[in-house]
């Protein structure tokens, strides 16, 4: 058990782990932002504001960043230490068919963790330290944050954030891709007639969240620039 | 035929290698690939140069000896062959091929085109086997085994160990392998006694020997000359995290 935090399997196990759970954020943060396309928002308002006052995110936030960062920090290291098995590279690289989403699984999680900076900048920030302005609702009876007014403020008054978040969800996609069904057959949950089926399902699971998150960007796009 | 050669010339473990560019004529597409490599050291020797050195043994793709990287690919073109099964019928009239060794911190370079595979004994040596006293041949009905399981042992057991999956591996990583002797035997009886320590030793060989570790691309299981599928890196792994939760040791 010792050696379980240093060997490849073990370290390929809290990759997986870390990834899995990082997927099941992402469907409920797909939940969440889906409320947008719906109304005037003020039921994507009421969410946010459950979600940022509610006392259990004290809990999962933290969570949720410690599983962002072991699954950064191990595939730093698990890239670097596989860089150095091979120090003499090819001639001509090896041209095996193997998707190019898993051969680049590095620099993808890099780009997605590039969108995320920015994304949590536009709004996880401004939310949490800065001002959001509030609106009210039932005749001033309930007062909210206008989260959704931020949302929309960004997507309608500059484009290239439209842009830029539907790219950020293309990432996401060819990392999902191969990140789905690898993370099943790391831990061991598979065998030769479920990796093609857990291939399709990456497949559709990706291009749900993916699909989903590159929607609210086009939507607004549409609704209000075009 | 005439072909041009592209070769990675080497001296020795430690020195500088550098391709060496060579054009041989009167290539016979009947002839196989090391038959190819044959006649162009004969024509080296003729001309007083060094020859290429490279390894071979049975011809018959089941000693796992000719490992040469061809064109970017271990064992060269076509599926399910090693490289002692290419013909050069697989190439054209004029082709340049990029014959280069397997490339691993593992598979240290001996002379041009030759490796020092001898992590793969290392490996083996450290859990591939059944230390029970085998005694006499047993009766054939006193260890049943499951027809499924027989047949995946028995594809497993297919692995010759040649390396092309750690050469294919864009990680240099020797999963495949592990996964196919660690999965051969814990599918069988004889081998299920020590199945957890086999696949915790095995794995740590591994990985103390410089292989990487693996990212599932399946470059592996397309670069296979026994065709051993990745399924078996997933029973390797299923048993790797069984065992390092249960065996005490």
């Amino acid at each position: 058990m010792s050696k379980f935090f240093t060997s490849s399997i073990g370290q390929k196990f809290f990759m997986s782990i870390t990834g899995l759970f990082l997927m099941m954020f992402l469907i409920v943060h797909l939940i969440l932002n889906s409320l947008l396309l719906f109304g005037d928002g003020e039921l994507f308002n009421q969410a946010a504001n459950f979600m940022s006052s509610n006392p259990i995110m004290k809990i999962v936030e933290p969570v949720l960043a410690l599983g962002f960062i072991v699954h950064i920090v191990y595939a730093s290291y698990i890239t670097l230490k596989n860089q150095m098995a091979r120090p003499q590279k090819y001639k001509v690289a090896n041209k095996a068919k193997a998707s190019w989403a898993s051969k680049n699984m590095y620099i993808l999680g890099g780009l997605v963790f590039v969108f995320l900076v920015i994304h949590l900048a536009n709004f996880f920030w401004k939310i949490k330290f800065g001002t959001v302005a509030a609106i009210s609702y039932d005749g001033g009876q309930t007062e909210l944050h206008d989260v959704y007014g931020l949302v929309v403020g960004l997507f309608k008054g500059w484009w290239w954030y439209d842009a830029l978040y539907i790219a950020g969800a293309i990432f996401l996609f060819l990392h999902l891709t191969h990140g789905f069904w690898s993370a099943f057959q790391t831990i061991g949950w598979d065998n030769d007639k479920w990796i093609s089926r857990l291939k399709v399902i990456a497949y559709i699971y990706a291009v749900i969240i993916a699909g989903g998150f590159a929607f609210i960007p086009l939507f607004f796009l549409v609704k209000y620039v075009v | 035929m005439k072909i041009k050669l592209n070769i990675w010339k080497q001296a020795n473990a430690k020195a500088k290698g550098k391709f060496e560019k060579y054009e041989l004529d009167g290539v016979d597409t009947e002839m196989s690939f090391l038959e190819m490599l044959d006649s162009l050291n004969e024509k080296l020797i003729k001309e007083g140069k060094e020859p290429v050195a490279f390894e071979h043994d049975c011809h018959e793709a089941i000693c796992g000896c000719c490992s040469l990287y061809i064109n970017g690919h271990p064992h060269g073109p076509g599926s399910e062959t090693a490289t002692c099964q290419v013909h050069m019928r697989s190439f054209k009239d004029g082709d340049t091929i990029t014959i280069e060794p397997w490339r691993a911190k593992g598979f240290p370079v001996l002379k041009d085109l030759m490796v020092d595979r001898n992590a793969f004994d290392k490996i083996m040596s450290a859990g591939g086997f059944v230390s029970i006293d085998a005694g006499q041949a047993p009766d054939a009905n006193a260890n049943l085994v499951g027809k499924i399981d027989a047949d995946k042992a028995f594809d497993a057991a297919a692995c010759i160990g040649c390396g092309a999956c750690v050469a294919a591996c864009k990680n240099s990583s020797a999963t495949l392998f592990v996964a196919a002797k660690v999965s051969q035997l814990a599918l069988l009886p004889q081998g299920k006694v020590e199945a957890k320590r086999r696949a915790l030793n095995m794995v740590a060989k591994m990985d103390e020997l410089g292989f990487g570790s693996c990212t599932n691309t399946g470059a592996c299981e397309v670069e296979c000359p026994k065709g051993i599928g990745i399924d078996f890196i997933a029973k390797l792994n299923r048993e790797y995290l069984c065992a390092s939760f249960s065996e005490s040791e």
